[in-house]
C-alpha cells in the first residue's frame, strides 16, 4: 500500500515537474498557464497579504451561517415529519414541487431580495442544503429499528421519552450524513453565487482575478479554495469520528 | 393468585393483499409467581406474536392477558421482555453500564446506589470489567447478557425472553443457559421463555407449553421434574430427558397440525 | 405504486390561493412573487411566443453534450483504473488532490481558455460530471466480490470476457449511482456557466429576467428549468430500470 502511494506522488511530482518545464519553455499561452512557481509565488504573497485569507473569511462567513441554519431548521422538520406521517403527506408535494430546482437557479431570486449582499448567499446555501439534511433527517428517524422502539416501551418510556433518548440518537448516524452531504454543496453554492453576484469571498476573488488577467492569482484562488474544501472535510471527519464513535463499530458487528 | 394469566388469547393479522391471518388461535395458561416456563412450537408458529402480546406491546384480537390481576394493555410496569435480536435492543451509543442503567434512568432513579445496582448485575452476568465497553466491542454472547442484564435490573416480576440464545452458537448458548439459571434462582423473578430448541426448554423449565403450527394452540402442558440446580451433563443424561424430548419432539411433528404459510 | 396524497394536494392548493390573494392585494408580494395566476401566465407566453424555445434547446444540447462525453470519459477511466491498479496507484494521488475543489471553480479557467461560448460550457460541465461518475464507478469495480471473478476463472473465461461478462454487470449499480448523482450536477454546472457567461441558456434567461426585473418571466424560467430536471430524472430512472432487470427489486426501492 506504501508503494501504491508513493507512486501517486511520484506521478503528482513528475506533473508539477511537467507543468513547469511546459510554462517556462512558452510552450503554452504563460498568459493562460503561467509556470507553477509563479502561481505558488502568488500563493504566499496573498496568503502573507492577508488577501487570500480576508476573502476566504467572506466566504467562510457565509457558509457557515448559511449551513448552520439550514441544520437547524431542517433537521428540526425532518425530525417532525419522520415522526409524525401526517405532516409528512401534508408537505410531501411542496417538498416534491420544490427538489427539481437546480441551486443555482435560486440565485437571482435570491438577488432579487437581498442584493449582492451577505444575505443573498446565505439564503441560496439555506436552500441548497435543504433537500439533503431533510431528507436524510426524514430517512433516519423513520427507519430506527423496531426492536429497538420495542425495547424502550417495555421499559414504560413515554412517547417524548423514546423521541429524546432513542429516537433521536439511533436516527443521528443518518442526519449525519445528510450534513456531510451538504458540506460540498455549501461549498459549491458560496462560490457560484459569489461568482455570479458578489463584490468580495472567494468565488469573487477567482473571477475577478480572471476578468483582470491577474492569471497566477487565479489559480492561487483555486489552490486556496481546494485547500479550504480539504481542511472542512478532515474538520467534518473529526467531528463525526468524535460523536458518532459507537455507530461505526456497529455497523460492522452486524456483518 | 397466578401472576400471569392468559384468557383466549387469539391475533389475526390483515396482509398488504387484504388476506387475514390468524397468528393465535387461541391460548389459555396461568403461570404461577417464581416458575420458569417454557413456550416451544415449531418456526412461525406465532411465538413471538404471543410474547408481545403479553408484554404489551401488540393488542390482541379476542382474550384477555392478566398480570397480577389487572389487565393488560400496554406494557406493564413490571414485566420486561428481552428479545432476540440482541445487536438491535441494545442501545449502541450507551456503554454496557449505560445500557444496564437505562430501565433505571427511565424510572427516573439516577442515584448512586443505582450505579452500584447496574455494576452487581453487570457482575452477575459475568460481565465484571466491561461496564465502559461499548456494544460493538462485544461478542454476540456478552451482547445477550448486557441485555439480560439491563432487563433484571429494572427488577421485573415478570421477566420475557424471545429466543434469547437463538442467534449464538452451540457452546455460548449453554454457558448462557446455566448462566440464566444461576441468576433466576439467585433473584426468583418469573421466566416466560420461547424456544425452538426442544431440549434446551426441558432442561431451563418447570414446565412446557407444547404449541402447535400456525395458529398456534396449546397442544399440551408438560410438567418437568428433574431437580435443580441442573447440570449439562448429568440432567441431560438422563434417560427421562430423552423420554420428554422425543415426546414433545412427536407432539411437534404430528400433533401440530394447522395451517402453514 | 404509491396512491395520489390527497392531503398534499390539498396543502399546496391552500398554500397556491394564499399566496394568489396576497399576491393580488399586496404590491410589494406582487413584485417580489408574483402570484401563481401570474407567473403561469407568463410560462405561457414565453412558450407560445417561442421566446423560450432557443433557450431550452441551448440548455439542454449543452447539457446532453456534456453529461454524455463525461460519461463516456468516465465509465472508460474508472474501468480502467478499477482494473488495472497499478495505473490507479499512479492517478490516486492526483484524484485525492483535485476532488476537494469544488468544480465551479474551474469556470474561470475555463473562460480564459475557451471564452465564454458553447465550448467552455461543455466542457466545465464535463469536468464537473466526470468525478461522480468515476469515483463510483471505480469503486464497484474495484469492490466486487473476488469470488465472482474467481467463478469466470474456473470456467476458463478469458480477460475481456470475464471484463464483460463479470465485471460490468456487477459493477452496474454503482456506475448507475454516478451517472444519477452527475445527471444533478451536470444540470447544474451548465445553468451556473449560462449565468456567468451570458448569452444564451436558461442560466442566463432567469438571471436576464431578473436584471431587468420581469420578475413573472424570471420565475417562469426557473419553473421551465425544474421541469427540465424532473425529466430528466424520470427519463433516467426509466432507462435505469430498463437496463437493470436483474435489479428491479432494489432499484424500484430506491426509485421511491
Amino acid at each position: 500500500m506504501r508503494a501504491a502511494k508513493l507512486n501517486g506522488v511520484l506521478f503528482l511530482f513528475g506533473l508539477f515537474f511537467l507543468w513547469e518545464v511546459v510554462a517556462r519553455a512558452e510552450l503554452v499561452n504563460p498568459l493562460i498557464v503561467p509556470p507553477l512557481s509563479k502561481i505558488f509565488e502568488s500563493f504566499i504573497s496573498l496568503l502573507w497579504s492577508g488577501q487570500i485569507p480576508l476573502q476566504i473569511l467572506a466566504s467562510l462567513k457565509r457558509a457557515a451561517i448559511g449551513y448552520l441554519l439550514a441544520a437547524l431548521v431542517f433537521i428540526s422538520l425532518g425530525i417532525v415529519m419522520g415522526l409524525f406521517d401526517r405532516v409528512y403527506r401534508a408537505l410531501e408535494v411542496i417538498v416534491e414541487m420544490l427538489r427539481p430546482i437546480p441551486p443555482p437557479v435560486v440565485i437571482p431570486v435570491a438577488m432579487l431580495f437581498f442584493g449582492l449582499e451577505d444575505e443573498m448567499k446565505v439564503f441560496v446555501i439555506f436552500f441548497s442544503c435543504a433537500w439533503p439534511i431533510l431528507l436524510n433527517t426524514m430517512d433516519g428517524v423513520k427507519n430506527v429499528d423496531p426492536v429497538l422502539l420495542h425495547t424502550a416501551r417495555t421499559f414504560g418510556l413515554s412517547r417524548y421519552k423514546i423521541i429524546g433518548q432513542v429516537i433521536l440518537p439511533a436516527s443521528s448516524p443518518q442526519i449525519m450524513t445528510g450534513l456531510r452531504v451538504s458540506l460540498p454543496v455549501t461549498l459549491i453554492l458560496v462560490v457560484i453565487s459569489e461568482m455570479v453576484g458578489s463584490t468580495d469571498g472567494i468565488g469573487y476573488f477567482i473571477l475577478d482575478s480572471q476578468r483582470r488577467f491577474r492569471v497566477a492569482q487565479m489559480y492561487a484562488g483555486m489552490l486556496s479554495l481546494a485547500i479550504l474544501g480539504y481542511l472542512l472535510n478532515q474538520l467534518f471527519n473529526v467531528l463525526h469520528r468524535s460523536l458518532l464513535f459507537w455507530h461505526g463499530g456497529m455497523l460492522r458487528r452486524s456483518r | 393468585m397466578p401472576i400471569l394469566e392468559v384468557r383466549g388469547l387469539s391475533k389475526s393479522y390483515r396482509q398488504l393483499g387484504g388476506d387475514i391471518t390468524l397468528a393465535i388461535g387461541d391460548i389459555s395458561c396461568q403461570v404461577e409467581a417464581g416458575e420458569f416456563v417454557s413456550f416451544v412450537g415449531p418456526s412461525g408458529c406465532g411465538k413471538t406474536t404471543l410474547l408481545m402480546s403479553i408484554a404489551g406491546l401488540i393488542a390482541p384480537s379476542a382474550g384477555q392477558i392478566v398480570v397480577k390481576g389487572a389487565e393488560v394493555k400496554g406494557p406493564p410496569p413490571n414485566l420486561v421482555l428481552v428479545f432476540q435480536e440482541f445487536n438491535k435492543s441494545l442501545f449502541a451509543w450507551r456503554s454496557v453500564l449505560g445500557n444496564v442503567l437505562f430501565g433505571l434512568h427511565a424510572r427516573g432513579e439516577h442515584s448512586r446506589a443505582t450505579g452500584t445496582k447496574g455494576e452487581t448485575l453487570i457482575e452477575l452476568v459475568g460481565l465484571k470489567g466491561f461496564e465502559n465497553h461499548y456494544p460493538w466491542e462485544l461478542s454476540g454472547g456478552m451482547q445477550q447478557r448486557v441485555a439480560i442484564a439491563r432487563a433484571l435490573a429494572y427488577e421485573p416480576e415478570l421477566l420475557l425472553m424471545d429466543e434469547p440464545f437463538g442467534s449464538l452458537d452451540a457452546l455460548t448458548r449453554l454457558e448462557l443457559e446455566d448462566t440464566l439459571l444461576r441468576i433466576w434462582e439467585e433473584l426468583g423473578t418469573t421466566i416466560l421463555f420461547i424456544t425452538h430448541d426442544i431440549e434446551e426448554a426441558i432442561y431451563l423449565s418447570d414446565r412446557i407449553w407444547v404449541l402447535s403450527r400456525r395458529p398456534s394452540r396449546i397442544i399440551e402442558e408438560l410438567r418437568i421434574e428433574f431437580g435443580r440446580p441442573r447440570n449439562q451433563i448429568v440432567t441431560r443424561g438422563a434417560p427421562r430427558f430423552m423420554e420428554l424430548r422425543n415426546e414433545i419432539y412427536r407432539l411437534i411433528s404430528d400433533g401440530g397440525m394447522g395451517e402453514t404459510n | 405504486m404509491k396512491s395520489i396524497n390527497w392531503t398534499g394536494w390539498l396543502v399546496f392548493a391552500a398554500v397556491v390561493v394564499v399566496w394568489e390573494v396576497a399576491g393580488r392585494s399586496s404590491p410589494a408580494v406582487q413584485f417580489y412573487i408574483p402570484p401563481a395566476s401570474q407567473i403561469s401566465g407568463s410560462l405561457i407566453q414565453i412558450i407560445a411566443s417561442g421566446e423560450i424555445a432557443g433557450h431550452v434547446g441551448t440548455t439542454l444540447t449543452r447539457f446532453v453534450a456534456g453529461y454524455l462525453i463525461a460519461a463516456v470519459i468516465a465509465v472508460t477511466a474508472g474501468i480502467l483504473l478499477g482494473y488495472f491498479p497499478l495505473v490507479h496507484s499512479y492517478l490516486e494521488t492526483l484524484i485525492e488532490f483535485l476532488r476537494p475543489m469544488p468544480s465551479v471553480a474551474i469556470i474561470p479557467v475555463a473562460i480564459l481558455l475557451l471564452g465564454i461560448g458553447d465550448g467552455m460550457i461543455i466542457a466545465v460541465t464535463v469536468y464537473a460530471s466526470l468525478w461522480p461518475i468515476l469515483i463510483n464507478t471505480l469503486d464497484g469495480v474495484r469492490h466486487i466480490e473476488p469470488t465472482l471473478i474467481h467463478t469466470g476463472k474456473t470456467f476458463g473465461l478469458g480477460r475481456w470476457r470475464i471484463l464483460k461478462s463479470i465485471i460490468l454487470p456487477a459493477a452496474s449499480p454503482y456506475i448507475m449511482t454516478g451517472l444519477r448523482i452527475s445527471l444533478a450536477i451536470a444540470l447544474i454546472l451548465v445553468t451556473t456557466a449560462e449565468m456567468i457567461a451570458g448569452g444564451k441558456g436558461l442560466g442566463f434567461y432567469i438571471l436576464d429576467e431578473e436584471r431587468s426585473l420581469r420578475n413573472s418571466n424570471m420565475y417562469a424560467g426557473i419553473i421551465l428549468v425544474a421541469s427540465l430536471g424532473y425529466l430528466l430524472n424520470r427519463l433516467f430512472l426509466l432507462g435505469e430500470l430498463g437496463l437493470m432487470k436483474w435489479r428491479r427489486g432494489l432499484v424500484a426501492e430506491e426509485v421511491q
